[in-house]
């Protein structure tokens, strides 16, 4: 089991790391790269399969155990069911105009009831969870930029800056500085680009140079089999 | 107030950020007007990357069109990438689509829908844009697609095998396009473009992005990036540039068809551009002599015609953008007023 | 009509007789003003040495003729020897099908000889067809610019090229000489990748060297990571409050190295669980996470002597969608009401939507990613937050080995040469701005431009 469990999957991933970085370096290597990723996106695809299983299992326990929300899991189970059969189905949709004969031929990005589930049930709801942001953003500025120390009051400055430069209050604040003067580059909306482009991205480049160094080292540690802890090693 | 400001439920917040948004939705919906918007360098950019793309090559421009982003994000991206849309179309550019988003296609689609299908039906499909739509693999799709095309692509979204498109003709690989265009929501995104296609083959990317996003990618610009869109804001002042634009080439093809001679044409349509109120007693002048009547009425309905709503989607938005910012600066505040309050309660006792 | 008009009439058909002949036409050619440019000449085509293929160098003579525009570069794809052999015969044996019967027909021939000779004929016709090159133009380059680099070029395919002149007044010359067949092979080894490869080779090999160290005995520190100090305290409270634990291990697949720290981390607190006894719940959005994290927890049970408390159940796939895996969490975080939440992996922007919620139930929330855009959100809204590199040496942390504290010295290695190269390039780019306009050192000004070009594009550019 050993073998199965621990051995095989690293030097899978390995072979695989080392293709890649072959594939980048030794031109004749460059299918290789190629492979190596397709293998990466049919293995993921069978994994949908997986997902689906589990999903029912779990879901389908819920509702025979009769645990409590089990009426949310039911909605699940009813409308993948739904999802999945009026999908693979193709149901509504027209067929392909070359086969019109052939019901399954139609495609369902533009008809069917694939199609309308999409327009009008999965797009204003996930519109409306995004737009949930926005209130989220609201209550934590309300409770966390407290300007507690020196640190903490150049943070409140920026915000401020950036909140009313990326709009028309901005114009309306500094509007009276002359863009063309000496003190152009005092106007909000000047000022929000230029922390966003110096400030922030000096500190931007600093954590991502240090993330960079994080994930060469740790690749090489997972290629090396060094640290084996995603495969359940444990600590 | 302190106490109840200590103890704020933070629905009342919810409920404040919703009428900053909802009234000026309603306000703007109902009586049309916008805010003004002054484009920034980095809109700029992005509108001389479109409007040079394939000049270095003296070709029509090839260019890429990769929109990345769902429904969730379609509010903050949509707007910029119809205006992007509406450049390409306008500019007689020769457009790509593409997604490595599942729900992208659909998001082509409704860029497609609303601008080719409504104000530029003559663009011929295959021709003038093709959509080769959703590639499941994320940026080993970019990686593949920087060898060989045709490995990802063998058909676009209508099944018609790519070598009986007449514009994929001569597209082997990514380095055939003069300019990629992303719409990024995320991963895999304007990263990604950048890291495996920018920067491996130098080929010339602008990308417009959300708001999050656009942080961690002003690093890439100028080198990487040629320009640069960071969420509603630079969708709104692109597309103000964008509008402009297309006004003032409309100004002169009706010029240039009342035959003024071209270079004379740009430099009259620039001139009726910065004053549009102006036009009518402009075709009065002496300057507007040789026009026929015709060519007269047809530059005053252009100086008049109302923007369509879907080209002023991201300057209307601006107006909710503006009221939720104010708030989120009023309850930074508020929430300091509280915090020196509490401080200077507990340092009495 | 006046005899002027009629005159002009007759002018202008002779006119128009002489052009449809040709002799205007020879006589246009002939008056040097409107004559074409005359087309550059040596056009030598090389295959760029040392890169990944597909890529020609072309160089030429000037033209002779001053004032020009520019030049355009065209190019002409053979058939590859493979495909055109295939094709020449199978058009020609088409050909020679039609000619056989035809030679039957008209010249009385023996049907073998007429086969014969139907398919050397057919042949030729074949390869009279496909010498005609087809020129598709490859780009302009202006007129004080004698090169040009073809890339994009298909790596087992014969080119052939062909530059002409553009004039002043946009007319264009004849062709140059043709380039010799050429196809632009990629070499073993990339060379443009060389200053990335000796990079990735001295931050690979420091590591390497201080894995080594760190097994021979030498000691290694680390600092402490509060985030990761505070697992414990977490974990300790949810058991206390007889609440669950919430582990979110972001929402990317195995293949991003986020996802994998993720896991890595969730091992610990799985472990901690285990001892504590508390209750942990891994709802996860890809199918092969949920695998990967079920695997992790069995065996941080069993390490943990707890191996009847696992229970696969509870690590379990939602939904790989963004925001419907957001809904169910954020629904799950409300009705149960998690003692301590851990956020671990690749976020976007349910980043605050899912801390927010946290917040809201009280929970005590601990996150670490690599997402710059997200931090500022996680550290608003959590109590801890590992940031960036802290989250991808939580590992080494947590299990204390000296193999992966030998791994993070060999990453200080890397910082201490990215320190290094900035130094340089900062320096060399300042002394480059600071003598543009300095009267007598204008060497100088362009050996630093050209160090700095150098850095920019060959070894950061690889």
């Amino acid at each position: 089991m050993q073998v199965l469990t621990r051995s095989i999957p690293l030097l899978i991933t390995g072979l695989a790391g080392l293709v890649m970085i072959l594939s980048a370096f030794f031109p004749y290597t460059s299918d290789w790269g190629k492979i190596a990723g397709n293998f990466f996106n049919i293995i993921a695809a069978f994994a949908f399969v997986l997902g689906g299983g589990n999903l029912l299992k779990i879901h389908l326990k819920k509702v025979s155990d009769q645990s409590e929300g089990w009426g949310y899991s039911g909605v699940i189970l009813v409308c993948f069911i739904t999802t999945l059969v009026v999908g693979l189905g193709k149901l509504g949709a027209y067929p392909n105009p070359d086969f019109p004969n052939v019901r399954l031929s139609g495609e369902t990005q533009s008809s069917g009831g694939f199609w309308w589930a999409y327009e009008y049930v999965f797009k204003p709801l996930t519109a409306t969870m995004f737009s949930m942001l926005a209130f989220y953003v609201a209550s934590a500025a309300f409770r966390a930029f407290r300007a507690k120390n020196f640190e903490a009051i150049l943070l409140l400055g920026t915000a401020f800056i950036i909140l009313l430069g990326r709009t028309f209050a901005g114009v309306l604040v500094t509007g009276f500085i002359s863009p063309d003067g000496p003190l152009g580059g005092l106007r909000l909306e000047e000022l929000s680009v230029y922390v966003m482009q110096v400030f922030n991205t000096a500190g931007n480049r600093a954590i991502m140079i240090g993330i960079s160094l994080g994930i060469a080292s740790t690749s090489l540690k997972i290629l090396l089999g060094i640290d084996r802890s995603f495969l359940g090693s444990g600590d | 107030m302190i106490k109840l400001l200590t103890n704020l439920d933070r629905r009342w917040i919810f409920l404040a950020m919703a009428l900053c948004v909802a009234v000026p939705i309603l306000v703007i919906g109902l009586t049309g007007k916008t805010i003004p918007e002054t484009p920034t360098p980095l809109a700029e950019a992005f509108f001389n990357e479109i409007d040079t793309a394939g000049e270095s090559k003296g070709r029509r421009g090839h260019v890429l069109l990769a929109f990345d982003y769902d429904p969730a994000s379609a509010g903050e991206l949509s707007p910029m990438a119809i205006s992007l849309v509406h450049q390409c179309a306008q500019r007689g550019l020769r457009m790509y689509f593409m997604s490595l988003w599942p729900v992208g296609p659909q998001m082509i689609d409704e860029s497609i829908s609303k601008v080719i299908d409504r104000h530029y039906p003559e663009l011929v499909y295959g021709e003038d844009y093709v959509n080769l739509g959703f590639k499941a693999g994320n940026e080993q799709v970019i990686k593949v697609m920087g060898i060989d095309l045709t490995t990802e692509f063998r058909t676009d979204t209508k099944g018609t095998p790519l070598q009986q498109i007449p514009m994929m003709k001569g597209m082997t690989s990514l380095e055939d396009f003069d300019l990629i265009a992303e719409i990024s929501a995320g991963y895999p995104g304007t990263k990604e473009w950048v890291l495996y296609s920018a920067t491996q083959y130098n080929i010339p990317m602008v990308s417009g992005m959300t708001g999050v996003q656009a942080p961690l990618m002003y690093p890439y610009y100028p080198g990487q990036l040629k320009g640069l869109l960071g969420a509603i804001k630079g969708a709104a002042e692109y597309e103000s540039i964008v509008n402009v634009w297309v006004r003032e080439q409309k100004f002169a093809e009706a010029l240039v068809a009342g035959g003024m001679d071209e270079a004379k044409a740009q430099e009259v349509a620039a001139k009726l551009m910065d004053k549009p109120a102006q036009v009518s007693t402009w075709t009065e002048s002496a300057e507007a002599a040789d026009l026929d009547p015709k060519t007269k009425a047809e530059l005053i309905t252009i100086a008049t015609a109302p923007i369509p709503g879907e080209f002023l989607e991201g300057q209307r938005r601006m107006g909710p953008q503006l009221f939720a910012h104010l708030l989120m600066v009023l309850l930074i505040i508020l929430g300091n007023v509280v915090f020196f309050a509490q401080r200077r309660q507990g340092g009495r006792s | 009509m006046s005899r002027v008009g009629l005159r002009s009439v007759l002018i202008l058909t002779t006119l128009c007789t002489l052009c449809a002949s040709g002799v205007v036409v020879a006589a246009m050619a002939s008056n040097s003003a409107a004559a074409p440019p005359e087309p550059p000449t040596n056009l030598i085509a090389v295959d760029k040495p040392w890169d990944g293929g597909g890529v020609v160098e072309l160089e030429w003579t000037a033209s002779v003729t001053p004032d020009i525009k520019g030049y355009e570069v065209f190019v002409h794809q053979m058939v590859s020897p493979l495909v055109g052999e295939l094709e020449t015969n199978m058009q020609a044996d088409a050909e020679a099908e039609d000619q056989t019967q035809e030679i039957l027909e008209g010249e009385g021939v023996a049907p073998e000889d007429a086969d014969q000779q139907a398919r050397v004929e057919a042949e030729n016709d074949v390869t009279l067809t496909t010498n005609e090159p087809e020129w598709t133009s490859m780009g302009i380059v202006l007129g004080n610019e004698l090169a040009y680099t073809a890339t994009g070029l298909d790596k087992a395919t014969p080119y052939v090229f062909m530059v002409r002149t553009i004039g002043a007044d946009s007319t264009a010359s004849a062709n140059s000489n043709i380039t010799t067949q050429l196809i632009p092979v990629a070499a073993w080894f990339d060379g443009e990748k060389l200053p990335l490869f000796c990079i990735l080779g001295v931050i690979c090999g420091a590591v390497f060297l201080f894995v080594l160290l760190a097994r021979n005995g030498m000691p290694m520190k680390i600092r402490t990571i509060a985030g990761l100090k505070a697992v414990d305290e977490a974990v300790g409270r949810a058991t206390e409050m007889g609440r669950s634990i919430l582990y979110i291990n972001g929402i990317q697949d195995m293949d991003d190295l986020q996802t994998v720290a993720g896991v890595t981390v969730l091992g610990h607190v799985a472990k901690t669980a285990a001892e504590y006894d508390a209750k942990i719940e891994v709802p996860t959005s890809r199918s092969l996470v949920m695998t990967a994290a079920r695997e992790t927890v069995q065996a941080s049970y069993f390490t943990a002597a707890r191996p009847d408390a696992y229970n696969p159940d509870l690590i379990y796939y939602v939904t790989d969608e963004q925001f419907g895996f957001v809904a169910y969490v954020s629904g799950m975080m409300t009705r149960e009401k998690p003692a301590a939440c851990f956020y671990m992996g690749a976020f976007f922007a349910e980043s605050l939507i899912l801390a927010e919620t946290g917040n809201s139930v009280g929970a005590i929330q601990i996150a670490g990613t690599a997402q710059p855009s997200q931090l500022p959100f996680f550290v608003a809204a959590c109590d801890y937050t590992l940031i960036g590199e802290e989250f991808f040496a939580a590992s080494a942390y947590l299990s204390g080995q000296p193999d992966q504290l030998g791994s993070l010295k060999g990453q200080d290695v890397g910082k201490i040469l990215v320190g290094i190269l900035i130094i340089i390039g900062v320096t060399l780019a300042t002394i480059a701005s600071a003598t543009a306009s300095a009267p007598g050192l204008a060497g100088l000004h362009e050996s630093m431009t050209s160090a700095v070009d150098f850095l920019v594009n060959t070894i950061l550019g690889s």
